[in-house]
């Protein structure tokens, strides 16, 4: 089948899609953003977590044909026009980062969180980032980071 | 082809002990960073494993007939198709490429399948029809010693018996007031990366092959490769792509065989991605162990003596298992000044997962058994657990059990006290988050049948190759103008597997050379062997090599600024993309006006000082380069009515020698504590009575979210180790020492119960079932009569608050 979506705000298409393919291999094998990760394949581990339709998906739990239409935004897309949006900052900044690989699905996550909780508390921020493991580091700098990305938020955020 | 890979650079000045920004960092929030299992080229194929559902099997036949026949498949090969040696492995090459004859485990790789597209590959490994004759496995790693045992591999299945002999146990036994003993084990751990193995295998016009994959040590690789692929080594050329963790589990091949001989035989790109489940059956685990430990002391707490008995199971195969039981040998008396000790270690084969290289290896293990078998000792003494520690502390001059002294800084007192004098977390009071209590979420209890405790463990493990192993690490470094302005290039073969050596790469570069752009190129084959990044060894031999190459770049440059500006070399000094005169202050040139169009360049070697291997019967021999040294404080509450455990707080002291790069030790050192967290309350593969791993998947071996996790607060020692660059320590694997059983022994002292097995699971806590323990029996050990009074278990211990 044929696949359109918007991507990073841009239209794209992908013809021959079989039905058993997710989200993520559209991205990834399809369309060349290869920043979600596949880590687990079955929702565990947040690696793959896209914006989908303003709503945060692990795109590996996502039939490819499911996202006819919608609007996805990516860890590549996430700061249009700019070098990197305040969480991907905070994430460098705050030693949040080590083998990286949980990285875009975790930004994506915390963008989502921030978005909707401006002022979030630790017990939230650990609540809202639970879907996502990360195995280096052990998650306090992590928390670093999104106390750090909260504190820089501009104040009227447009929400993707 | 090495545009494949990503250089990684810095660009503003960040030189040893700052918290410099990590070059790849702007390319891993944004999704660009390059991991082994993003790569792609035209004309790639992508191949896939036939595993075996068996742990013990005969093989009847293999028919790819079927497999071959799907439209988009490109080969499918057997072991037959191996060009040239046919098995491989880290220590002994014993691990077929492809299984020839027989399966030894489940999941071993039996034959590959490549072809167009994943989909199409995965359909015909179903299409492989390999016929089986199972026969019996061997699961228990005990009953694989005794005599008649099937032979998993070779003669018998002992894989190395390592004897620690040091004192007078005899002697010793008259002297101890107090014995106590107990019997501990540790489950199946595994690394659990987040990246899946994988690679990406490119063929070479002169019938080579290019091999971009994840890996912990790329000259190690290449070496086990080349004789399998039938090539010689320079035509094998191995570049790190993104590593997405490690944790040993990269240390033993994976992919890389695999898909060089399949791009070898159809001339095209081979990619290869492990899915989850394939990533569990693809690397080797943390070895569980059976332990029986023994602790004399006099009434007043003192250590007279330790016997212990460490059974590992290997699994199928060999891979690091003789040095990894070597390694729980050395450290099975803790970090703790025991005049007498009898260490037992086996390691043996049976037809359960390989087991090898994991974080701590061995050392996590041991430091269980006797940080448990402290704890018991402490309640036998009715003393205080932290105190009989203190009072036991090892220090610097202390001998090993090997015989060995130690040097360099031996702050254990010190990290223990630093701990105690911590507050301690506030206990919630009134109505409490359920995201703070044991079960959070859940919404399992509201703080009914709670119960805090306090638990304290350290541990000790040796940095670096021990045992009178060469250990290697080099550096090329090139000092060049680019833009207008000077560059530095740092070439190694060094893997940065997210620990951040290639920040600390670039800190030395920028320190060593006053230079502020630094590029760290890809690692490759092309640079001399940066040995593995295992041992906590990768940042200090990583840094030896930069750091002496770029000292000979330095004095260089510093010549020809001499011979420009008339001033000696001795007072001048690189600084801010410059030479300076150390004496007037005065900049004498800019490197670039000094250097034009040349470029300077210097490759160097850095070994460590010479160790020695041990006696085989009695373990003596000055094995280490340094010791590295970590505590853990752990503070949990239990609800003993569902036996939940929410860890309220786990703090570390650790000595670092020198903080390179603070943040990323704290990360380190928070990363390590979690992964011992793991191991204490949850992560266990689970390996049936038929050899099958039950469980596979992220859904059912659980690693710790940031809701299990709590803040886990450092106290940083940095006491400069003498012998090492920049006065630095190794750091990743201590705090996974101490950080499970401290966790456990909180458990303990919350519950009063003896929990000899980790991890400590649910049904431990509630007694509806027996705390999981298939103590071994310790039959290489004369059998011993504990005195009267001290028989296990001892007394419930009141959890303090």
């Amino acid at each position: 089948m044929r696949v359109t979506t918007t991507v990073n705000g841009e239209t794209r298409h992908a013809d021959d899609v079989s039905e058993s393919e997710s989200l993520l291999y559209l991205l990834r094998e399809r369309l060349g953003l290869p920043g979600s990760k596949n880590a687990c394949e079955q929702g565990e581990c947040g690696s793959c977590t896209v914006y989908l339709d303003g709503v945060p998906a692990c795109s590996c739990l996502v039939a490819a044909g499911q996202a006819e239409g919608s609007d996805v935004v990516t860890v590549e897309g996430l700061a249009p026009g700019r070098d990197l949006d305040p969480v991907q900052e905070a994430f460098v900044e705050c030693g949040a980062v080590q083998c990286g690989f949980c990285t875009p699905g975790f930004v994506v996550s915390a963008h989502d969180l921030l978005a909707r909780c401006p002022n979030p508390g630790d017990d939230e921020i650990r609540e809202a980032l639970a879907g996502n493991l990360c195995r280096c580091t052990g998650y306090e700098k992590i928390l670093d980071a999104v106390r750090c990305a909260a504190g820089r938020m501009p104040s009227e955020r447009s929400t993707v | 082809m090495t545009s494949l890979m990503q250089a990684a650079e810095t660009t503003s000045w960040n030189g040893i002990g700052t918290s410099a920004r990590r070059p790849d960092g702007l390319l891993k929030v944004t999704g660009r960073f390059s991991y082994s299992s993003d790569l792609w080229v035209e004309g790639a194929v992508f191949a896939v494993t036939v595993r075996s559902p068996h742990a013990a099997a005969r093989i009847v036949s293999v028919d790819v007939s079927r497999a071959l026949a799907l439209p988009g498949v490109r080969a499918v090969l057997t072991h037959e198709d191996v060009p040239g040696a046919k098995t491989y492995g880290m220590k002994l090459a014993d691990q077929p490429v492809l299984a020839v004859d027989q399966v030894r485990y489940h999941g071993e790789p039996v034959a590959l399948v490549a072809a167009d597209d994943p989909q199409t590959a995965r359909r015909a490994a179903d299409l492989v029809h390999v016929e089986y004759a199972p026969y019996e496995p061997v699961t228990d790693p005990e009953a694989a010693l005794l005599p008649g045992a099937r032979p998993v591999l070779g003669s018998d299945n002992l894989v190395r018996h390592v004897k620690i002999r040091h004192g007078d146990l005899v002697a010793a036994r008259e002297l101890a007031e107090v014995v106590v003993s107990g019997d501990y084990e540790v489950g199946m751990q595994d690394q659990a990366f987040l990246g899946p193995e994988s690679g990406l295998a490119i063929p070479s016009e002169d019938g080579g092959v290019e091999l971009y994959v994840s890996s912990q040590w790329l000259h190690k690789d290449l070496e086990q490769l080349a004789p399998c692929l039938g090539l010689p080594p320079d035509k094998v050329r191995l570049t790190l792509a993104g590593v997405g963790g490690a944790f040993g589990g990269r240390e033993d091949l994976s992919v890389q065989a695999h898909a060089c001989m399949l791009a070898l035989r159809l001339g095209r790109p081979v990619r290869m991605v492990y899915s989850r489940e394939e990533s569990f059956f693809g690397h080797v685990h943390r070895h569980p162990a059976r332990m029986h430990f023994e602790h004399g002391a006099t009434r007043d707490g003192k250590l007279v003596y330790v016997r212990a008995r460490l059974l590992l199971d290997g699994g199928a195969y060999t891979s690091t298992s003789p040095v990894v039981i070597a390694n729980a040998c050395y450290f099975a008396a803790g970090a703790y000044e025991v005049p007498h000790a009898q260490i037992d270690g086996l390691a043996v084969y049976t037809n359960n997962p390989p087991c090898g290289a994991m974080r701590g290896f061995g050392a996590v293990q041991s430091a269980y058994g006797v940080e448990s078998n402290l704890d018991r000792l402490a309640r036998e003494l009715a003393m205080d657990p932290l105190e009989l520690r203190m009072r036991n502390a090892m220090r610097t001059g202390t001998v090993l059990p090997t015989g060995q002294e130690v040097d360099g800084p031996a702050p254990v007192r010190e990290l223990l006290a630093s701990l105690q004098e911590r507050p301690l977390p506030a206990e919630a009071t009134g109505e409490r988050d359920l995201r703070t209590l044991p079960g959070g979420v859940a919404n399992t209890t509201h703080g009914e049948g709670l119960r805090r405790g306090i638990g304290y463990a350290v541990g000790v493990k040796a940095i670096g190759y021990s045992g009178g192993v060469d250990d290697v690490s080099t550096a090329c470094v090139t000092l060049e103008v680019a833009g207008g302005r000077p560059v530095v290039s740092v070439h190694t073969a060094a893997a940065e597997c997210g620990q951040g050596v290639t920040t600390v790469q670039a800190q030395i570069a920028g320190t060593e050379l006053g230079v502020t752009r630094v590029v760290v190129v890809p690692a490759d084959t092309r640079v001399g062997d940066a040995g593995s990044a295992s041992a906590s060894r990768m940042t200090w031999m990583s840094s030896g090599a930069v750091q002496g190459a770029c000292r000979l770049v330095a004095r260089d440059v510093l010549a020809r600024a001499a011979r420009v500006s008339g001033r000696p070399a001795t007072v001048l000094a690189l600084v801010h993309d410059g030479v300076v005169d150390s004496l007037t202050g005065d900049r004498v040139c800019s490197i670039v006006d000094l250097l034009g169009d040349d470029r300077i360049e210097h490759v160097h070697e850095y070994h460590h000082r010479p160790t020695q291997g041990i006696d085989p019967e009695t373990g003596q021999g000055d094995a280490h380069i340094a010791f590295a040294f970590a505590a853990h404080r752990a503070v949990v509450e239990v609800d003993v009515e569902l036996g939940l455990v929410k860890v309220v707080e786990l703090a570390t002291a650790q000595d670092v020698g020198k903080a390179m790069n603070p943040l990323a030790v704290e990360g380190q050192i928070e990363g390590g504590s979690a992964q011992g967290l793991g191991l204490a309350l949850m992560e266990e593969l689970v390996v049936d009575d038929s050899g099958r791993l039950r469980n596979p998947s992220f859904t059912d071996y659980l690693i710790p979210t940031m809701l299990d996790v709590p803040p886990m607060p450092i106290s940083l020692f940095e006491l400069p180790h003498p012998d090492s660059p920049y006065g630095l320590n190794g750091v990743g694997e201590p705090p996974t020492l101490s950080s499970t059983p401290a966790i456990v022994n909180a458990v303990r002292a919350a519950t009063g119960l003896d929990l000899p097995r980790a991890p400590v699971r649910p049904e431990h806590l509630t007694g509806t079932m027996p705390a999981g323990n298939r103590a071994a029996t310790p039959a290489a050990l004369p059998a011993v009569t504990p005195p009267p009074g001290t028989a296990p278990g001892g007394q419930p211990t009141r959890a303090r608050h």
